[in-house]
């Protein structure tokens, strides 16, 4: 890395340098600062209004969250979280807005919960067996929607808010007693997975057990940054997200680029539903948590598709959810936390565009400022670095 | 070298999300010496209070024993999309606060109420429509919803002038068919040839078939098209759709779970509510709070059906208790069941 010498040098050959990658790190965090910051405002607002404390729901809060048990809480729910939001930036790379995340890894998970509970196998097998069922079921889910839209136009946003609807009657349907059901008092449930099928996880002692899926929410976050970023397979649907027409040109075919990513989207949105599965429930029931594929949406945008920045934003998200349950012991409404994930989201928009339009000017002030002094120091040296810079 | 930091960077962050609780001693449920009386507390299930059904019936329990005993109890509502193991810490955090009884209201929190039984000993749990689960310190309350609307069935056949009569259901899980089939039962067993329309408004998991009074109205318009003259609604707030559209149209509707005719909200169509299949929620509760108030809490299964009068056919409606022939035969079909000649199916 070539830092120091003459900064205009070393952005003109296309080499970032300490302040230019400083400047990068400065705009890629200010959006969500600010985000954030807005919403506590605004939320302290809404407590003033109605003549509230505007500052004790943070306090009790944080308070909250510092004993061990909520931390697991936490955590656990960071990482179904953090699987959903991955698959809708897959989606949202892509230039795709997978809505239908909710009704992939409900599929998926009653898929998977049915497999499971029909047979055992050795204990690392059958838990890779539901895991491979529950990505295909959710992969086949979001596949719909990839050939309804390369082979007939239909918008993906409203194809998957269709799938979701269909994939809730279909679930009601298997999950009858004269299907794969089991009516266990007023619930129904399709049967308790063998323990070999269990994702074992890290006991924490009196917090309580953290989800061992966490490992593998983590590697997938890593595959996802490497398949992106360090993959023709990545640059093609990264391109295509960006101008399909400008990839299509370059050789890239844009229909199935559309229809694999969807699966793969599909793909993972089916693993959400394994961590609350594999390390808690171990059935599907009426009682299976629900519409954490909208979540997720929210997730991606604050986490803008990074891998990092979509686990922070699943911690804050979950942080948010479980940490606001000791609200209602002391008088405040728990729903608090849901205006302020709100007010997130719109915060989130609006900032990152600000940051973004900020980021332009500053770009274009800076080369107006290089040029300038290129312009003043000797002509030879100028026309040198110009040539370097275009044959870089 | 930017690839290694962006990468090294991604996997600290993962890794310190899955440290975090290492760091950490305490948790909320070690008990903090709070522990004097400080009533009894309800955790709801998915809708809250407010329903107009089971959750509001709870509270009616919790607030006749705060008068009763003069302190002010807790009640507390579930947050969208949470899974067993918030239900599980909303129960010990309240068991953590000093409540008890602590009840959940319905058999969402059957698998948290274990959990939360075998962690704190000392304290009575209640739990509502559920009996799988069981302990010393958990009393299930459950109800005979088949036998009570087994009468709404005979009340129906009676009242009927088209021959047909129509159910709707909020969301099709087994609790709503045991509503089903003892109205079913109760309408075949008084005239087989009465025709009975039966629709749900939602599946599982959408839970809107018990909060949106649209669909209840949507449903029973389309019912009463098809010429039923008396509907039974299993249908929790959508239900008041249903009440809706039938008095519109000034034809018979049975309610459920309290007497809906007394319900102020109802006011305008109470002359149209037949009877209500009321559910003894709120005495159930009561009775729950009374007995760990007076140190002697019950435990096991309790069951509240028509011999306990648990669930009943209320008789609020001047024109109900004028049709003579409709409430001798309910009072026969009553004795029956009671006595154990009929029994009544809980699934269709």
């Amino acid at each position: 890395m070539s830092d120091g010498g003459k900064p205009g040098v070393a952005a003109a050959s296309g080499r970032p340098t300490t302040r230019a990658r400083l400047d990068r790190l400065v705009l890629a965090l200010g959006g969500p600062v600010l985000a954030l910051g807005v919403a506590v405002l605004l939320t302290s607002a809404v407590l003033l209004l109605s003549g509230r404390s505007p500052v004790e729901p943070y306090v009790l809060m944080i308070e909250y969250a510092g004993n061990a048990d909520i931390q697991v809480l936490i955590v656990n729910q960071a990482t179904t979280y953090y699987i959903a939001a991955l698959a809708v930036a897959v989606g949202f790379r892509m230039n795709l807005f997978n809505i239908g995340v909710d009704g992939q890894y409900r599929l998926a998970a009653m898929v998977a919960a049915v497999t499971g509970a029909a047979f055992s196998l050795p204990a690392p097998l059958h838990v890779l067996v539901i895991m491979a069922v529950a990505m295909l079921t959710g992969a086949f889910w979001a596949g719909i929607a990839g050939i309804l839209k390369t082979s007939r136009g239909v918008s993906e946003v409203v194809s998957t808010i269709m799938l979701n609807a269909i994939a809730t009657s279909i679930i009601a349907y298997l999950i009858l007693p004269a299907q794969f059901g089991e009516q266990r008092g007023n619930n129904l449930t399709t049967g308790q997975i063998a323990e070999s099928g269990w994702f074992p996880g890290f006991d924490t002692g009196p917090g309580g057990v953290v989800y061992g899926f966490i490992v593998v929410a983590a590697l997938l976050g890593v595959v996802y940054w490497l398949v992106l970023n360090r993959t023709r397979f990545g640059f093609d649907l990264r391109a295509t997200g960006a101008s399909q027409s400008a990839a299509a040109a370059s050789g890239v075919d844009a229909k199935r680029m559309i229809f694999t990513s969807m699966v793969i989207s599909g793909g993972v949105a089916g693993l959400a539903g394994m961590p609350v599965l594999l390390g808690d429930s171990h059935t599907y029931s009426l009682v299976f948590p629900v519409g954490i594929g909208f979540t997720g949406i929210t997730i991606a945008l604050l986490g803008r598709n990074h891998p990092v920045g979509i686990a922070f934003g699943a911690l804050l998200i979950a942080f948010l959810d479980k940490a606001s349950a000791t609200l209602d012991y002391s008088g405040y409404e728990k729903e608090i936390a849901t205006i302020m994930q709100g007010l997130i989201v719109i915060a989130v928009v609006i900032s990152y565009e600000a940051v973004r339009r900020y980021g332009l000017r500053r770009q274009q002030q800076k080369v107006g400022e290089e040029l300038a002094a290129q312009a003043a120091s000797a002509p030879g040296d100028t026309s040198q670095n110009l040539s370097k810079g275009a044959s870089a | 070298m930017r690839r290694v930091t962006k990468l090294a960077a991604a996997v600290t962050a993962t890794a310190a999300l899955a440290l975090t609780t290492a760091a950490c001693g305490g948790t909320s449920t070690e008990s903090s010496g709070e522990s004097e009386d400080k009533g009894a507390a309800i955790a709801y299930d998915v809708g809250g209070r407010g329903d107009q059904s089971f959750n509001d019936a709870a509270y009616a329990g919790l607030s006749k024993a705060e008068k009763e005993f003069g302190w002010d109890g807790e009640d507390i509502e579930p947050s969208d999309g949470e899974s067993d193991a918030d239900k599980a810490s909303r129960l010990n955090e309240l068991a953590r606060l000093g409540y008890n009884p602590v009840i959940g209201v319905g058999f969402a929190y059957a698998g948290p109420i274990e959990e939360a039984a075998k962690k704190n000993p000392d304290v009575t749990f209640g739990l509502i429509d559920d009996e799988t689960v069981t302990g010393d310190n958990i009393v299930n309350m459950v109800f005979s919803e088949e036998q009570g609307s087994y009468l709404a069935g005979v009340a129906a056949a009676h009242a009927t002038e088209t021959d047909v009569v129509g159910f709707v259901g909020g969301v099709e899980v087994p609790l709503i068919k045991k509503f089903e089939a003892g109205f079913v039962q109760g309408v075949q067993d008084t005239d087989p040839d009465i025709e009975i329309k039966r629709q749900y408004l939602t599946q599982p998991p959408n839970m809107d078939g018990f909060s949106k009074p649209d669909l209840g109205k949507e449903a029973a318009r389309g019912q009463l098209d098809a010429d039923a003259d008396v509907i039974y609604h299993a249908a929790g707030l959508a239900g008041q759709g249903v009440i809706e559209a039938a008095a519109d149209r000034d034809r018979w509707v049975i309610g459920v779970d309290s007497d809906q005719y007394e319900q102020k909200t109802l006011a305008p169509y109470k002359d149209n509510i037949l009877t209500s299949m009321t559910k003894d929620v709120p005495d159930a509760v009561y009775n729950l709070i009374k007995s760990v108030e007076e140190d002697d809490p019950q435990s096991g299964v309790i069951r509240y059906n028509l011999e306990a009068d648990g669930v009943a056919l209320s008789d609020s409606n001047p024109a109900y208790q004028e049709m003579t022939e409709l409430t001798e035969a309910v009072e026969q079909a009553k004795a029956d069941i009671v006595a154990g000649k009929i029994e009544v199916s809980p699934t269709p």
